[in-house]
């Protein structure tokens, strides 16, 4: 049985070149696993899976919508706000993209002290500075304002490789997210692996499946005419094998987001990506 | 009084066909040597309404993953994820593909393919979809009297 299953993927190789749209480009960017554990053997941005005209609009900073989001935030790190009657630059400085240099690149990660410990994405850091600094409202998940400060934070390790540590205290979520990647999720019976690590590349009906990579979130993507979260991004997928997805900004997709950024060590940050 | 007993052998009718009464369980399938052998359904499968139900995207959606030069006409976009089908019907048996789309897993447990017809045994379905299968025993079978037409 597994011959005649053999002979029909070389089938399979053999007339698809005549109907794919594209296939990765010639000279396309990999690094290498930064961590011997890697199941991969190159690591790919999900620039790469993109059509020229998409990755052009990224490169163009004055071209990629994505910048509009950046703009606000960088406008709103000096407004004061809250009960301490605080703004972002009154604990960190005048320049966003100064201060937070060697950031972005590391989150996920635990951050704080004492009972204030706890595992945080850029996104949940920045409510926790809003709402035990600055005495402020958190903002709410995936709207333009929290948004658009992660953006800002993430920007300013443009080009920086992803960093994330998953030793020590966080070994545990790191485990909790690899169980994650590799269970079967929804009515489709699917897990992320058998898209993103057996299939990169290949293409599910019009969708070029890519590694599945956070390193250019958050990211301007066409379908939602917006910018979108990593977490965002997950729910969508589970939603596509008819799951019930985890919630945004909680720990299972925290955990899914250190394993995910794991896989991506050593990828340059692209925020804000543009992708389709 | 004639309509009225017209309408009610009418109804006897529908209710003896449309609902199957032979139709086999998604729980009472029982897929041996990896085939399948008997039809889920007494009526036929309908090869049209298999095609159909193959490139459409909310039913079958085969051809996200699998090609097959018979809707290229028609549909632009096929998938590789699996091997291409153009041919199928000469490699495997009739119950050999009713088993591969009734629950592939039962010979190949990694495969990405879903089971199209497997009573629960997934993990967080979505509301809408938990306990349900993903085709109708009927959709099962137009689905397998297609492939049985991709010959060459």
């Amino acid at each position: 049985m597994k011959r005649v299953i053999s002979i029909l993927a070389g089938a399979a190789m053999l007339t698809g070149a005549s109907y794919a749209v594209a296939e990765l480009a010639d000279g396309y960017k990999a690094v290498e696993p930064t961590s011997e554990d890697s199941p991969l053997t190159e690591v790919i941005s999900g620039y790469e899976f993109r059509i020229k005209s998409t990755q052009e609009t990224q490169d163009d900073d004055f071209e990629n919508p994505g910048m509009l989001l950046l703009d606000q935030a960088a406008d709103q790190w000096s407004v004061a706000e809250g009960s301490a009657e605080k703004s972002c630059a009154d604990c960190h400085g005048d320049d966003p993209l100064e201060a937070m240099q060697g950031v972005g690149s590391t989150y996920p990660k635990f951050t704080e002290k004492g009972d204030h410990r706890a595992f945080r994405n850029i996104e949940n850091q920045i409510n926790h500075c809003r709402t035990e600094r600055m005495g402020a409202k958190a903002w709410k998940y995936d709207k333009p304002d929290l948004l658009g400060m992660t953006v800002l934070v993430r920007h300013a390790d443009r080009g920086e490789p992803v960093n994330v540590v998953v030793d020590g205290d966080a070994e545990a979520l790191f485990e909790r997210g690899k169980e994650m990647y590799y269970t079967r999720y929804g009515q489709l019976d699917m897990s992320c692996a058998h898209c993103h690590e057996d299939n990169y590349g290949n293409y599910i009906r019009a969708d070029h499946l890519s590694q599945g990579q956070t390193n250019g979130f958050p990211t301007y993507r066409m379908k939602w005419q917006g910018v979108g979260s990593t977490h965002r991004r997950f729910k969508g997928c589970m939603k596509n094998i008819r799951a019930e997805p985890f919630k945004v900004g909680e720990d299972d997709f925290l955990a899914l987001e250190l394993y995910t950024s794991w896989r991506g060590n050593g990828l340059p940050i692209e925020t804000p990506a543009v992708r389709n | 009084m004639k309509l009225r007993h017209a309408v009610a052998v009418a109804i006897f009718c529908g209710l003896a066909s449309g609902a199957g009464a032979a139709e086999i369980a998604p729980g009472d399938v029982k897929i041996v040597e990896g085939a399948l052998d008997t039809p889920l359904t007494e009526k036929a499968g309908d090869p049209e309404t298999g095609r159909a139900i193959f490139a459409n995207r909310k039913q079958g959606n085969c051809l996200a993953c699998h090609m097959v030069t018979d809707l290229l006409d028609t549909e632009q976009f096929h998938g590789e994820v699996g091997p291409a089908l153009d041919g199928v019907a000469d490699v495997y048996s009739v119950g050999e593909l009713r088993a591969r789309i009734v629950n592939p897993k039962s010979e190949l447990p990694d495969t990405i393919m879903p089971s199209f017809y497997r009573a629960g045994g997934t993990n967080r379905s979505a509301e809408k979809f938990a306990g349900k299968t993903i085709l109708s025993a009927q959709q099962v079978e137009d689905v397998v009297a297609y492939l049985q037409t991709l010959k060459e």
